[in-house]
């Protein structure tokens, strides 16, 4: 199947339907392909779309003058659409997404809380990523707005967001955050229960909002890629890469082919280490901190090696603009080699007490249940949509170097509990330590960055990389000056989120503890 | 269970097998010591993240691992901050945080210290100066030691921790 190739099927269908389509590009954001459509049509495409089977996977705005130009992107096959489309700043007036896509909900709010995009018909108008710390009437990524915001007085905290309440005899409402009693991110939870059971879950994030999109307007190639990497301090290697991806196809640099190796060596250690982490959470939520030891033991073990070899234990700032900072150490027979062949070896001696635990498997088999066309509805990707048959990995399907020249397996399991995503992880640590071992043996000879260009002149970029979560978007614009003008960074997370609001249904209250780990969201990331 | 024994002792007991444990060792007694003189034995520590990236968080759980298991220094991890001698902030403070960092520190008893954890706790690190964060935790409540770093390791934590113990006694 070569790629595109259902493109024109939905052209003829969107003129069908009516759907004008001013401008159809296919450079523009290479690979992806771009179709301008009239503000009036913004509904009509995503209708159209949804019925031809798209995965709706993103949202932002960005501002040009007086005009507030949106893109979306849709999913096919491996292959990315972007609708555009553009409305004025006076009245930025669109349809709303979700009646076709639920996975637009909160996207959409965010879109409207920090650059007032209306939703016409939205299913749910309330705020999502502001709280209290400004007006609901300003949008601070406005070009009117200062960095530095209006206020610096002291803001009550988020009061009187209506939560939805179930009424009836027996209900009770349990609210939970944003301060927990783990050491975890600042989230709060409102659970309606009846008895042990939850009856509806519902999520209110947005605490660890810091301005990231705000804050990456001005600054310079190599500053983004440090602002990048911590979007999401797990995933600072994913959302660096993608985001010095989308910078380059932007600026039109090509990266040495011994740079894209080692990206993707950085990549797979650090996937490794968070499902080593996962893994070992998961069963210590269930009180088998055995596993939590042993699998805290290889985790610190690697982050060791990541250290000694690439000079930062969670590989932060490794990769810049062009290339990477790190070369394979000359010695890397001796740090890495024995390293992972041990890893290898002690995952399947721990997989295997594991699997053998039966009083473990009771609380991790059928808990926290997420069917395959809910998982796709919500358009979930990495390990939860992989737990719930969602068989899609970016660098197999996507293909982007150096994924592309090599044999990707990814795997793919259709139980959907927690039992399924601890499962889908280990899968992942296999196919990664197997990645490395022929990543390193055919490292291309030559320089591990190219010069970044002197003049970068109004360009955009996107790039969409699989992080260890799943899909990261990210989206660059340059302005004349060769700045940044806009940088949007799309985790996983926020399809995730509504995906842990549903597999939690019908589960008992103490479960939503493993239930909330084996889908583990970074709130730092979807917060932005 | 057979399995799970036999791992357990063909593991061992790590914390003094690796060169680095040593320090780690050393570090771990002193901390113990400041820790017997001024807090009874023991140190609870409530961690809060004020807006981190998760990084410092990540750090801040390794401290539990075989490797470094603080636990038995006497210090150890509490839900509740009326529980806590000690309150580990990470993160810039988020706007949105504020409100609850502040209401969290209020919580604690008396004698409390608070660490600013990492370079985004110390001055707002990669996110200063915007309208989101306060740039810093000592712009919200008190605070009795800066720890840098982006993130600050589990060495630099019992370090930290140590350092504070050896500082005279809050007002």
């Amino acid at each position: 199947m070569s790629r595109f190739d259902w493109l024109p099927g939905f052209i003829a269908t969107l003129a069908e339907e009516r759907v004008a389509i001013l401008h159809s590009d296919p450079n523009r954001l290479a690979p992806a392909h771009c179709l301008l459509l009239d503000a009036e049509d913004w509904g009509g495409g995503a209708r159209v779309a949804s019925a031809s089977g798209f995965r709706w996977a993103g949202l932002w705005g960005d501002q040009i003058g007086d005009r507030l130009r949106i893109y979306t992107v849709l999913a096919h096959n491996g292959d990315y659409l972007v609708l555009m489309t553009e409305v004025s700043l006076q009245s930025p007036v669109l349809a709303s997404h979700p009646p076709y896509f639920p996975a637009a909900n909160r996207l959409e709010r965010h879109l409207h809380d920090l650059l007032g995009v209306n939703f016409k018909e939205h299913p749910d108008a309330r705020r999502w990523t502001r709280h209290c710390a400004w007006a609901e009437d300003v949008y601070p990524l406005r070009s009117d707005f200062p960095v530095g915001g209006n206020s610096t007085k002291q803001r009550s905290s988020d009061v009187g967001y209506p939560f939805e309440r179930i009424l009836g005899n027996g209900v009770n409402e349990i609210p939970l955050g944003p301060v927990h009693g783990d050491i975890t991110e600042p989230g709060h939870f409102r659970f309606q229960a009846a008895g042990e059971e939850v009856l509806s879950l519902e999520a209110r994030l947005g605490y660890t909002h810091k301005g990231i999109e705000k804050i990456a307007v001005g600054r310079d190639a190599s500053g983004l890629a440090r602002l990048a990497g911590r979007v999401s301090g797990d995933s600072t290697v994913a959302h660096t890469w993608a985001a010095c991806m989308a910078m380059e196809r932007a600026a039109g640099v090509d990266v040495p082919p011994r740079a894209l190796h080692l990206r993707a060596l950085f990549a797979e250690c650090e996937r490794i280490a968070n499902h080593l982490n996962d893994i070992g959470g998961i069963c210590n939520t269930v009180g088998f901190a055995f596993a939590q030891q042993q699998f805290g033991r290889l985790r610190e073990q690697l982050l060791r090696t990541n250290l000694t070899a690439f000079g930062h234990r969670l590989l932060m700032d490794v990769i810049m603009p062009g290339g990477v900072y790190r070369d394979l150490p000359v010695q890397w027979e001796s740090i890495i080699t024995p390293q992972l062949s041990t890893l290898s070896r002690e995952l399947e001696d721990l997989l295997d007490i594991i699997d053998d635990h039966s009083s473990l498997k009771d609380r991790l088999i059928d808990t926290g249940s997420l069917n395959a066309e809910m998982a796709q509805m919500l358009g979930v990707t990495g390990y939860v949509g992989k737990a719930s048959g969602q068989d899609f990995d970016v660098r197999r399907d996507h293909g982007y170097a150096p994924y592309d020249g090599l044999e990707m397996q990814s795997p793919c399991r259709t139980q959907g509990d927690v039992a399924a995503r601890l499962q889908i992880r280990a899968d992942e640590i296999r196919a990664s330590l197997n990645l490395i071992d022929r990543l390193i043996y055919s490292l291309p000879i030559g320089p591990i960055a190219a010069d970044w260009p002197q003049s970068v002149h109004s360009s955009e970029g996107l790039a969409v990389v699989e992080g260890w979560r799943g899909e990261i978007i990210s989206f660059i614009r340059f302005d004349e000056d060769g700045r940044v003008a806009r940088f949007f960074p799309l985790d996983p997370s926020w399809f995730s989120l509504p995906a842990l609001e549903h597999l939690v249904l019908g589960n008992n209250l103490p479960d939503f503890a493993i239930c909330n780990k084996s889908v583990n969201i970074s709130y730092s990331g979807q917060d932005l | 269970m057979s399995k799970i024994f036999s791992k357990i002792w063909q593991t061992g007991t790590l914390t003094e097998a690796p060169p680095a444990a040593e320090e780690i060792e050393t570090l771990g007694k002193e901390v113990k010591r400041a820790i017997e003189q001024r807090l009874s034995r023991s140190l609870a520590i409530r961690q809060v993240d004020a807006g981190s990236c998760n990084a410092c968080e990540l750090e801040i759980h390794a401290l539990v691992n075989p490797y470094y298991d603080i636990s038995r220094f006497g210090i150890h991890f509490v839900a509740s901050p009326r529980h806590a001698d000690l309150l580990l902030v990470t993160g810039p403070v988020s706007r949105h945080m504020e409100t609850a960092l502040r209401r969290t520190w209020r919580a604690m008893a008396n004698p409390r210290f608070v660490i600013a954890s990492g370079d985004c706790a110390c001055n707002g690190g990669e996110f200063s100066g915007n309208y989101a964060t306060c740039g810093g935790v000592s712009r919200v409540i008190p605070v009795d030691l800066h720890l840098t770093g982006c993130p600050p390791t589990p060495n630099d934590l019992m370090r930290g921790i140590l350092a504070l113990m050896r500082k005279e006694q809050p007002q």
